[in-house]
């Protein structure tokens, strides 16, 4: 009897797996065109809610801290409840929106292109999001938000990776990223960096300005010499490491218990930092220049409640909302109005919100392919590989 | 007591069937049919660029996981922590366990019961971020001792073994319990020092609790991905590994999933002869 | 019975282990009162503000509250097919009886992250399922059922069949002697593996991270969320306190009325 139900059983289990195996090959996408989809047409009433993945300090309700709070207007407005799930890393944020069971996501660069050619996200109708109008023109149909002239998601704020340090520990005010690579061990043990493989951009823009004879162009575009020898340069660095971060508080607690004392950054860590007023730090953008993040709210080719999310992404880029949001985290607003709207009068001028050129000059997170991100050819390591070395790295 | 075996009737047949048929459905489907389409998808690969799963079958995941340096690596530094822990868990919990059930009065045995077991109510979490602040630079051990390991692999040890060492003591001390009070005394009558008694009469009788207990706290540490993230530094453990691939190429996932899934049905396999699993 | 010098060294090693698993809880108990937004230590002052935090924190309840369903369905089932594989097993003699023993183990030996991935992956790619409450609960019977199975197990072993069949001689049908023999000796290590069943399905993180969707917050997974804000991580060290001091109650009461310790299994 025992026999027969134990046999029985794993045959089944062995058919369910069988038939699972020989189904037919999923396309994962056709490589280089996003597969066809429309976009809404109209928003219509709201749903009633709406199920967000975001960067930590995008969607504030008031439970961090009562007077940030930008989600409870909204609910009130719109009547669509929101609940954010903070995504620590871009990839997690990419697990979690290949459930489909999300409407939309604030994706970096570096997870927005994957998304679009997998078919995660829909192309977005602009002329539904009356504050698309005025959001800085050169955040408009970028590499990593649009594809063939068809934008995919409506720009929130952008800033760069920034160095910070421990001014009474490290006392020579340093601008350059040599701090975390080449003199790292001046900090022995204390050197904090952020815990995803795209920090291989940062190690290869600093090789870009340090060793021009590896031809560096682009950090994103890197050929499997160049990627190597960004590997070795991170695995000499991991020697002085004290641990790399992911989720802010940390490495906020890495920075006031003296665990980390240099390392990357973003604005709003170090404005924590600041508030709890333990440890004094400084942050300086280096002289090789940096990396940065621009995001964009993506909606969901799965959303179930498309209309709650397309009156958020108008709703966050408001020039009062986006200005608060920019704030809060330490980032330049996306909406050129929000300018006029920020607490701290100077704030645009000091994050050169509008400033083109400036913005030019960050390398903004995006995803590595094997034909080469700036164009240069079709040579390139693609993002898994850098997974790869990233693994490497931490050995 | 084992009960004699009694031949089957159909009475008995169908009594049987009734009692097994549901929990095994339950097993078999729920489970090991997940596992078997974790296994299968281990077989499976990624498209290059949006990293989604295409169902074409490939040994390249397996072939990779066998021979790539760095998953060894990881794969032999987390058995390493596994067994150190286990290793630490049977320390602390075998003296303990010996008080609790020989030395102990029956109320102090309650109390120290109760006491054991609480902190497995406490979140895992909140434990493991305690032992973060424990083992800070400026921390309660550095503030009291002057020295501290800091975060690595020592934390990553320490930690682990705290959150585990509740499963070791239970089966341990329900084995001692089980040691009849008359054997230990026949023994010191006939001449054993302590250490003899310990060593020829109670420790064979024990090993089997011990052998329980080791399965929990090698397993648990073999898969675990949070601990080492919070005190563990730099390094990373075979979950993490896991963890981090799972969304760029899922297949690859499943198949470095197998490394922890064989390591403990071989230790499971090995335990099963020490009588472990008849005390687990 | 043990010489004087070893129930010494014993109750010396004892104390230092109870320190060693209680200065961590000491610490978490002083962070619920500690000022410092992000644990430091020293503690910076006294506050009670993430006392009123807690309270006040919607999330917290509704999250406490589903943990508290989840437990207790998980418990539920577990608590009927893990009896019932336990009677199986001990009270039958089968072909391939240690396979199912060995089987029935696994749920909990196998590390949770690879049962977490294949949950998932038979979830949403196989059966086309939303995740939500009831794939949380589906997870942690699974190994909940582990607990059950092996206390119940253990008991019936140590309880052995003559009384069954002196009630089944005097004439009493399967069930009455189920009903009115074997199961109040049963009852305190289904007591006993109840609440630790329950325990362990509270505090799990790693299954339920990968069967949870997105609506469903259990406790664990409140507390890994309220670690990445900032302003709100201490209120973990509340919750943790408060938890610890509340569940005295059901470990005292599985010790109380669980009955004979030494059959005791996690």
């Amino acid at each position: 009897m025992k026999f027969n139900v134990l046999r029985t059983g794993f045959t089944l289990a062995a058919c369910a797996a069988l038939v699972v195996a020989c189904s037919s090959s999923q396309s994962g996408g056709g490589g280089q065109t996003p597969p066809k989809m429309e976009p809404l047409s109209a928003v219509g009433q709201g749903e009633g809610a709406l199920n967000l993945i975001a960067w930590a300090g995008y969607v504030e309700n008031g439970s961090n801290d009562k007077t940030v709070d930008w989600v409870t207007p909204f609910e009130k407005a719109t009547g669509c409840k929101v609940n954010a799930t903070i995504g620590n890393t871009s990839d997690e944020m990419l697990k979690l929106m290949r459930t489909g069971q999300y409407d939309g996501v604030s994706a970096s660069g570096d997870a927005s292109l994957r998304l679009v050619f997998a078919g995660d996200v829909a192309p977005v109708n602009t002329s539904l999001v009356p504050n698309y109008a005025t959001i800085s023109p050169f955040l408009k149909d970028k590499s990593w938000n649009s594809v063939n002239g068809q934008m995919y998601g409506i720009p929130h704020g952008w800033g760069a990776n920034l160095l910070m340090y421990n001014t009474a520990v490290v006392t020579d005010a340093p601008d350059s990223w040599a701090a975390v690579f080449t003199d790292a061990g001046k900090y022995k043990g204390k050197v904090t960096a952020y815990d995803s493989p795209t920090y291989i951009a940062d190690a290869a823009l600093y090789l870009s300005k340090t060793k021009p004879e590896l031809g560096i162009k682009d950090p994103y575009s890197l050929t499997s010499e160049q990627l190597d020898a960004a590997t070795e340069l991170l695995k000499a660095q991991k020697e002085n490491i004290s641990e790399y971060w992911s989720d802010y508080t940390k490495e906020v607690q890495a920075f006031e218990s003296g665990t980390s004392v240099i390392g990357t950054t973003w604005q709003v860590i170090a404005n924590t930092i600041g508030t709890e007023n333990k440890v004094h730090v400084n942050t300086v953008l280096p002289k090789e220049g940096a990396t940065g993040w621009s995001d964009t709210w993506m909606i969901s080719s799965k959303a179930a409640h498309p209309n709650c999310m397309y009156k958020w992404m108008d709703w966050i880029t408001s020039p009062a909302v986006n200005a608060q949001v920019a704030e809060y985290f330490g980032e330049a607003p996306a909406q050129t109005k929000a300018c006029e709207h920020t607490t701290q009068k100077d704030f645009c001028d000091i994050f050169h919100a509008t400033d083109e050129k400036f913005a030019s000059q960050l390398h903004y997170w995006t995803t590595p392919q094997k034909q080469c991100v700036d164009g240069s050819g079709d040579n390139c390591t693609t993002y898994d590989e850098w997974v790869d070395k990233w693994q490497q790295i931490k050995g | 007591m084992a009960a004699a075996p009694i031949s089957l009737t159909v009475r008995r047949r169908a009594a049987l069937a009734f009692l097994l048929v549901p929990p095994m459905a339950w097993l078999i489907i729920a489970y090991l049919g997940s596992l078997a389409v974790l296994l299968v998808s281990a077989f499976w690969t990624t498209d290059t660029f949006t990293d989604a799963v295409v169902h074409t079958l490939t040994t390249d995941n397996i072939v990779r996981v066998l021979s790539d340096p760095t998953f060894r690596a990881v794969a032999l530094r987390t058995i390493g922590v596994a067994l150190v822990v286990t290793a630490c868990c049977i320390a602390l919990a075998v003296p303990l366990a010996l008080y609790m059930a020989k030395v102990a009065s029956p109320r102090m045995r309650l109390a120290l019961v109760v006491a054991v077991t609480t902190p497995l109510w406490a979140s895992y979490l909140v434990k493991a971020y305690s032992w973060r602040i424990m083992l800070s630079g400026e921390g309660p051990l550095a503030w009291a001792t002057g020295y501290t390991p800091g975060y690595g692999l020592t934390a990553t040890v320490i930690t682990l073994t705290y959150l585990w060492l509740p499963y070791m003591i239970i089966p341990v001390f329900a084995a001692f319990e089980r040691v009849p009070d008359s054997l230990i005394d026949a023994s010191s009558d006939l001449g054993a020092s302590d250490a003899s008694t310990l060593r020829m009469v109670v420790a064979p009788l024990v090993f089997p609790g011990i052998a329980a207990g080791s399965i929990f706290t090698f397993s648990l540490s073999l898969g675990d991905y949070i601990a080492v993230t919070i005190v563990g530094g730099p390094s990373q453990l075979i979950g993490n590994v896991i963890y981090e691939k799972l969304s760029t190429n899922q297949p690859l996932a499943g198949a470095l999933s197998l490394i922890p899934l064989t390591a403990v049905i071989l230790y499971l396999l090995a335990m099963r002869r020490t009588g472990a699993l008849e005390n687990v | 019975m043990l010489s004087s010098g070893a129930r010494r060294a014993v109750t010396v090693w004892t104390v230092l282990v109870l320190v060693f698993l209680y200065a961590p809880m000491l610490l978490v108990v002083v962070n619920a009162f500690n000022k410092s937004r992000t644990f430091s230590f020293p503690p910076s002052g006294f506050t009670l503000r993430w006392w009123a935090d807690t309270w006040n924190s919607t999330g917290m309840w509704t999250s406490l509250g589903n943990s508290v369903v989840v437990g207790l369905c998980a418990t539920a089932i577990a608590l009927v097919l893990g009896t019932m594989a336990a009677f199986a097993v001990q009270r039958y003699d089968f072909f391939g009886r240690n396979t199912v023993s060995f089987l029935v183990v696994l749920p909990i030996t196998l590390p949770g992250i690879v049962t977490g991935i294949a949950l998932n992956a038979t979830f949403t790619s196989v059966l086309g399922v939303t995740l939500g409450l009831a794939t949380v609960i589906v997870g942690h019977a699974t190994f909940c059922i582990v607990i059950v199975f092996n206390n119940t197990q253990a008991r019936l072993r140590r309880l052995g069949t003559h009384l069954d069949d002196a009630s089944a001689d005097l004439g009493a049908t399967p069930w009455q002697t189920f009903r009115y023999v074997t199961f109040p000796m049963m009852r305190g290590a289904l007591v006993a593996s109840a609440i630790l069943a329950f325990a362990l399905s509270f505090d799990e993180i790693v299954v339920t991270t990968f069967t949870a969707g997105p609506t469903v917050q259990t406790l664990p997974i409140w507390i890994f969320g309220n670690l990445s804000r900032p302003n709100q991580a201490p209120v973990i060290n509340v919750v943790a306190a408060v938890l610890t001091v509340f569940a005295i109650i059901p470990v005292w009461l599985a010790q109380r009325f669980g009955g004979d310790p030494a059959t005791t299994r996690v």
